[in-house]
């Protein structure tokens, strides 16, 4: 900390390239509802992403009521259960948790942080809301078909996922979620185009992608990725929906079905776990990275102190984002693969606990002799380390395939991914939205519902996942609506489960507070001013809060320093501005 | 946009060679491509996500192929044609393969043409290049018609594993909605060339920017790639 002394700044390199016009709005309506500003664009993605996430919650609530209470709702039924579990899956995991970590806080933070006026190609992004905003609407559609939506779960495995037996998979329900998830991924690449290209191509003067905050590295990789693993899921979207409507046999095994010989026959329902892991491990990153950037940023933040170890930071990201892509048969241990194929995802799996490590370490070392503020960005950050680690943790017992096979389709696994990439990367999105709310509105959330909030959600989400971990090692299946009065099960994991029933209605109760706490303190906050954390990163320097159209006024910020110059000896305040040159301040104390 | 990639080059000429050009590059501040403008650099990151999109289609018609129980249908007896009585194999693929490939030829040529300014000379060529590409779709419909009428359907066939009828309609269509699509962005750029919009500096009609002549060679990366997947998907599915 100490031989962080800010000495001469290097020179910063000419503009290579001159100002892009930007796109101005003409009327109301190109200003807020097709508005190419990707600030807009990024709060009408979040809009949508919470939205349809809340849809997702009461589905969660209707599952546990199940689970807790079983026979005491009449309108669950197996069926609806199925239904629930599906949506609740897709969407928590496609349609919130991606939607809002890239096209939410990619769109607000990656100009800002980087120093441009907007994304490279404003109308792009545009239609990249627009046509998520397709895809949930057509996802939405599906609750309203004969038959309802798909219930053949998140993972859409054939062959049962098409067959009369799944609810919706006779139906319209498959289909247009099959459709909703094409869709999703065609607006997704229009955005996704833009993050990239924006954080590689449109930087400000002096901004070395070593000097980039690590939320944008987070966000910026996640994104790379999704480019290259959301083919495989738009590919299986395909090729379902060939089987489905067309009757081609891509991933339908020649079966019968209530003794009649189906029309099916060759395909290969392994094919289709390939290319859904290819994307589908890719995915959990998708969302996890982000998490690390934004967490990383939080915490030398509110620790003012500089990341620890910045360097590997970034490295780490990339060699997750990398490691990521050559794991997926982990998910697939009891397909029925060669045992060889098992040792070997099962290496590259562990081999992910080295840079996951570094990171928590890193995060860890950062907090230490850190000047800690406990605000509530700060409480979820902290919160987060301690469960992702939790649900690192477990991840390594699933990573090994002979621990695997047993707690395979147990509640164990449900507990483990809900840690991991349910809790963990939510408790970031919280801490991120407490963080920069009073940047995209110019007020802070309120601070006693906001540790009502974050109490409730953090102890909450343990008195949820923690017993489960627990139900699951019992043996208890996941997927089934109704486990009560089978002989190798327990009567205690009745109790627990109701308890964890009533603990999740807490939790998501405490949501309505955080709901509410959003909407009063845009009237009633406290006023924010431009950098109330003291941040040091560029979209805490704007002249305007909330920042204007164009982001930066006049001129464009010129950078001389990474961005986490905090608790900086001999500086005037405790931090320096990425955009500040240090000079004659820091050299007359030094 | 007013963004070039020629106006700066005496910048980028000051760069060391090789990989330490490379490293000094990417820890440079604002670009890590130098001389790459945006909508270039966002058509590469396409075209490799896309890339993976192909890749995910052959390689699951390579699956549905080595693990079918029935015989696959024999390429170069499915796909030939009987010209006067002789039955000539992959003679239609030929064909179109040798247009496809032509095509990239006059697509090379508008781009350089585009860049002298010479406006007419470069619409001309990306005509022949929309041409060349609208008869390859044509002679593709012409196969499909004539496999359709044989009994191959995405369901089934006469000759064996129904996989091959799926494959093939799902991988060439695909294809073949690429190459579409390449026509009419052809038509459209073209049109904007000729009438000199990139000389006037017209904003275009959606994006309200001022194009360039670069436009025509971003097309033509589109227009190769799209060449390039069809060698692929011409080695693995009619020479296999």
């Amino acid at each position: 900390m100490v031989d962080v002394t800010p000495g001469a700044v290097a020179p910063v390199p000419p503009a290579e390239v001159p100002e892009v016009e930007l796109y101005h709005p003409h009327s109301w309506w190109t200003k807020y509802v097709f508005s190419q500003d990707a600030k807009v664009i990024a709060i009408q993605y979040s809009g949508t992403a919470i939205a349809i996430g809340l849809v997702a919650l009461v589905l969660s609530w209707l599952m546990r009521l199940q689970l807790g209470f079983p026979g005491t709702f009449d309108f669950i039924t197996p069926e609806a259960y199925y239904q629930f579990i599906t949506m609740h899956g897709m969407i928590m995991v496609i349609y919130l948790l991606t939607a809002l970590f890239l096209g939410g806080f990619g769109n607000y933070l990656i100009p800002l942080m980087v120093g441009a006026r907007d994304m490279v190609f404003p109308y792009v992004n545009m239609l990249s809301y627009w046509i998520y905003l397709l895809a949930v609407l057509v996802l939405v559609a599906s609750f309203f078909v004969p038959g309802g939506p798909t219930g053949g779960g998140w993972t859409l495995y054939p062959p049962q996922i098409i067959l009369s037996g799944t609810p919706g998979g006779q139906g319209a329900g498959i289909i247009l979620m099959l459709v909703s998830l094409i869709l999703f991924i065609i607006g997704f690449t229009m955005g996704g185009l833009n993050y990239v290209v924006t954080v590689l191509q449109g930087r400000t003067r002096g901004m070395t992608l070593m000097r980039m905050p690590l939320t944008v590295w987070g966000i910026f990789t996640a994104t790379v990725m999704a480019l290259l693993a959301f083919p495989a899921l738009f590919v299986a979207c395909v090729m379902m929906l060939f089987d489905r409507l067309l009757g081609t046999s891509f991933f339908m095994p020649a079966l019968v079905e209530m003794g009649e010989q189906l029309s099916y026959g060759g395909g290969s329902p392994i094919l289709f776990q390939h290319l859904f892991w290819f994307f589908g491990h890719p995915e959990v990153y998708i969302v996890a990275l982000p998490a690390f950037g934004i967490v990383s940023d939080l915490i030398s933040t509110h620790a003012r102190k500089n990341i620890f170890g910045y360097r590997m930071m970034v490295w780490a990201i990339v060699a997750i984002g990398a490691l990521s892509f050559i794991v997926w048969a982990h998910h697939m241990y009891v397909s029925g693969m060669h045992p060889y194929f098992g040792f070997f995802f099962a290496t590259t799996t562990l081999i992910i606990a080295i840079p996951t490590a570094i990171k928590v370490y890193n995060w860890v070392l950062t907090l230490w002799r850190g000047d800690i503020h406990l605000t509530i960005p700060m409480l979820f950050a902290l919160a987060f380390i301690v469960t992702f680690v939790n649900g690192g943790l477990t991840g390594l017992f699933l990573g090994n395939v002979v621990v695997d096979v047993p707690l395979s389709d147990t509640m164990f696994v449900v507990a483990h991914f809900h840690m991991v990439m349910g809790v963990a990367p939510i408790l970031v999105i919280f801490g991120a939205i407490y963080h920069w709310y009073p940047k995209i509105t110019g007020r802070m959330l309120d601070e006693t519902m906001g540790q009502l909030h974050f109490w409730i959600t953090f102890i909450g989400a343990y008195a949820i996942f923690f017993p489960m971990h627990y139900v699951g090692l019992v043996g208890v299946p996941r997927r089934y609506p109704d486990i009560s009065g089978t002989a190798f099960i327990p009567e205690s994991v009745s109790t627990l489960n109701a308890f964890i029933t009533v603990a999740a209605l807490i939790v998501g109760f405490a949501q309505m507070v955080f709901l509410f706490n959003l909407f009063w303190s845009l009237r009633f906050g406290r006023e924010a001013g431009g950098n109330p954390w003291r941040a040091t990163t560029l979209e805490w320097q704007t002249p305007e809060t909330p920042p204007a159209h164009g982001n930066f006024g006049k001129e464009l910020p010129i950078v001389y320093r990474w961005a986490y110059d905090y608790s900086v000896p001999g500086a005037k305040e405790d931090f320096l501005a990425q955009n500040d040159p240090g000079g004659p301040r820091a050299a007359a104390s030094a | 946009m007013a963004e070039t990639t020629m106006a700066h080059a005496a910048h980028a000429t000051a760069r060391p060679d090789g990989l330490k050009g490379i490293a000094a590059d990417w820890s440079s501040d604002q670009r890590a491509f130098k001389n790459v403008s945006w909508g270039k650099a966002m058509m590469w990151i396409f075209l490799l996500s896309d890339t993976f999109i192909f890749g995910c289609f052959l390689l699951s018609y390579m699956t549905a192929r080595m693990s079918t129980t029935v015989p696959w249908p024999n390429a170069s007896e499915v796909f030939g044609l009987h010209v006067g009585g002789v039955s000539v194999p992959l003679l239609l693929i030929a064909i179109m393969t040798f247009v496809l490939i032509s095509s990239s030829g006059t697509m090379a040529m508008a781009v350089m043409q585009g860049y002298k300014k010479n406006r007419k000379a470069s619409a001309i060529l990306m005509l022949a290049t929309a041409a060349l590409g609208a008869t390859f779709v044509g002679m593709q419909a012409f196969e499909w018609t004539k496999l359709i009428s044989e009994g191959v359907r995405p369901w089934g066939n006469p000759w064996g594993a129904e996989q091959f009828g799926a494959a093939f309609f799902m991988i060439t269509g695909f294809h073949g909605t690429h190459v579409t699509i390449g026509v009419i962005f052809l038509l459209i750029i073209a049109r904007k060339v000729w009438r000199g919009d990139y000389d006037t500096g017209q904003r275009g009609f959606f994006t309200s920017r001022r194009g360039q002549y670069e436009s025509v060679e971003i097309m033509g990366l589109y227009w190769h790639f799209v060449d390039l997947v069809w060698v692929f998907i011409f080695a693995f599915f009619y020479l296999w």
